[in-house]
């Protein structure tokens, strides 16, 4: 690049003269060693302030009897009791049982079918892009709206569902009213709205693989499957692993569809942990019940979390030590 | 890259992908088409398509913003039209605050490096993990009690800020690691300073970037319910707030709050499909790095 003398300060006409200068110029200057916090001091207050101090803050609620209309100073402190009583209460461990059943199904469902439609329309078509664009339409709307959306197709009377099985003279299906159907209910219109997800991600890394190892394959006379199996799928797991810890984390956070389609109900079959401590913190007025159950949570999701990162972690040290042994083997 | 070469599949293949769209795209339509029903044509027996369209429905919940008396209207329910503002208002704000915040942290981070990227990923990772539900009693003591902003619209501006820095920083120091150092070298050794450097010539540089984290901010800050319906009152309320409380047990009226919910449903959808690439990226660089 030319420099236009004309308009350069001293300092870097200094710095056309050595670079040697030029360092020794820039390294003292005050406002240069203060700008990296400048930058950085907005964005960290607004996370202190509004994310990291109120995590603090429902720890230490979550030793309290408070109640919304207590300043958090009143409630009285009582030491693990929320606790202890959480783990003896039905209720609570009945919708623990329900969101990791809920996840559990959810994610091994939506991988399976997810990773299988990548697999199966991983070709060279026209209009691909477009077909991305609409299977990411489910995840980008309102969860609210897509609870509003199932609700109608799930309604006794006016919902298409219905409606299809009496005109084949079946008899209708209580979707949303009877235990075990408002479970399923809810757990398909989350693969709706979330297989898309992991079909877009496992597509991204079905197209990144190195051809030339599904090009050896195939010389070597591997079919189809054969290719799936032994190549295509072990080569994708690093990025599916994520994707599943991913799906799952997303799955515990689960809230507005089943509030809109069931609100918890019929009895507790479809009360997810998410949607008890909204209950516990609005309708029952237990707020340091509730930060106790929310640190349950937390605590699960914490696991799964570092799970993930340690996974990662390994991972990139594995393919490290890979890409160091093939130069030594080039050597 | 060569020129695509398109090969021809077995009608199977597109057969499947047909049923796909579809079963994605299906519910979509449906609740566009039941919006544009009157709640006759939606309870009569002989459903399907043939029926008079007619946009009663938005009439009724958009009255208070129309430019005229709408002739179906009897009585004029305002609470959706104002929680339409108020949701563009929170959505817009956040957004812009959360971008600028988060692009100058991610610069900081990826060019003076005093934290590790190894740090940054963490974080994000655990922030993404917090479940709006947590948040929920804090946010409501602290917001209430403490700072005195619960009911207004700058209280949940100031969570959902919170919310999305982490993702933002993260998704955009992925972008500024690829900007060329010598660049930036070449700015300073022309007499920029450090802010003319960022606002000149990284900030056009990492524009897809930044589309990809305006887009997913903002579809956090229009979607979100749970803390939007704690701290907000009667003024400040957004529209996923009103959608729910309209939601009774029995004689829900089917065919406005499909309107209502179409119209939550817009904006998403028209970013879908201006920057879908956009929004792929995002989502792959979320799983891929980690």
């Amino acid at each position: 690049m030319p420099v236009r003398l004309d308009r350069c300060p001293a300092s870097s006409l200094q710095a056309v003269a050595s670079p040697e200068q030029t360092r020794a110029l820039m390294k003292p200057a005050l406002a240069n060693r203060l700008t990296p916090y400048m930058f950085l001091a907005p964005a960290g207050a607004v996370l202190v302030v509004a994310l990291l101090y109120p995590i603090g803050y429902m720890v230490y609620a979550s030793f309290l009897d408070w109640n919304p209309s207590q300043r958090i100073g009143e409630a009285e402190f009582i030491g693990l009791r929320n606790y202890v009583n959480l783990l003896g209460d039905d209720s609570f461990r009945e919708s623990l049982w329900v969101t990791l059943k809920f996840s559990a199904i959810v994610v091994s469902l939506e991988m399976v079918i997810g990773v299988g439609l990548a697999l199966l329309l991983d070709r060279n078509i026209r209009g691909m892009s477009v077909l991305r664009t609409l299977f990411i339409l489910p995840m980008m709307i309102a969860p609210i709206v897509v609870g509003l959306m199932w609700r109608y197709m799930y309604h006794p009377t006016v919902g298409i569902f219905n409606r299809t099985l009496k005109n084949l003279g079946l008899e209708p299906i209580p979707w949303l009213s009877d235990g075990s159907w408002a479970f399923a209910s809810v757990i398909i219109a989350d693969i709706w709205q979330w297989t898309p997800f992991i079909f877009i991600l496992s597509l991204a890394a079905l197209q990144s693989l190195p051809q030339s190892a599904i090009e050896a394959a195939r010389i070597d006379g591997a079919n189809g499957w054969q290719q799936i199996v032994y190549i295509k799928l072990p080569l994708m797991m690093p990025v599916l692993v994520v994707t599943c810890l991913l799906r799952l984390i997303d799955a515990f956070k689960v809230l507005e569809v089943i509030l809109v389609l069931t609100n918890g109900g019929p009895g507790l079959s479809t009360e997810i942990l998410s949607l008890r401590i909204s209950r516990t913190a609005s309708e029952f007025r237990e707020l340091g019940e509730a930060a106790a159950m929310s640190n349950y949570l937390l605590l699960l999701l914490l696991l799964l979390t570092l799970a993930m990162f340690f996974y990662n972690k390994l991972a990139e040290a594995r393919a490290m030590r890979l890409r160091a042994a093939a130069e030594v083997d080039e050597i | 890259m060569s020129a695509p070469s398109y090969d021809r599949q077995h009608p199977a293949y597109y057969a499947l992908i047909v049923a796909l769209v579809v079963m994605s795209v299906g519910p979509i339509v449906m609740m566009l088409i039941t919006s544009f029903k009157l709640n006759v044509d939606i309870m009569s027996d002989t459903s399907g398509l043939i029926f008079m369209p007619t946009i009663q429905n938005y009439e009724a919940a958009l009255c208070n913003m129309l430019w005229y008396e709408p002739a179906s209207v009897d009585y004029c329910d305002p609470t959706f039209g104002r929680a339409l503002v108020n949701s563009l208002i929170i959505a817009l704000i956040s957004t812009s605050l959360t971008l600028v915040l988060g692009c100058m942290a991610a610069y900081a981070i990826v060019r003076f490096r005093f934290v590790g990227r190894g740090t940054v990923s963490l974080t994000t990772l655990l922030m993404r993990m917090v479940p709006p539900a947590v948040l929920l009693v804090p946010v409501f003591g602290i917001w209430s009690f403490q700072f005195g902003i619960d009911g207004t619209r700058s209280g949940i501006i100031l969570i959902y800020v919170a919310m999305n820095l982490p993702f933002v920083i993260w998704i955009l120091q992925s972008f500024i690691v690829q900007v060329p150092i010598q660049l930036e070298e070449a700015a300073r050794m022309d007499g920029a300073g450090p802010f003319q450097v960022f606002f000149l010539i990284v900030l056009p540089i990492i524009k897809p970037g930044l589309a990809a984290a305006a887009i997913f901010t903002f579809r956090i800050a229009w979607n979100e319910f749970l803390l939007a319906n704690t701290l907000a009152d009667r003024n400040s309320r957004t529209v996923p707030v009103t959608i729910v409380n309209s939601l009774t047990e029995y004689d829900i009226d089917w065919g406005v709050i499909m309107a209502t919910g179409m119209l939550l449903a817009i904006p998403p959808i028209i970013f879908t499909f201006v920057a879908s690439r956009q929004i792929i990226t995002g989502m792959t660089a979320g799983a891929v790095k980690g």
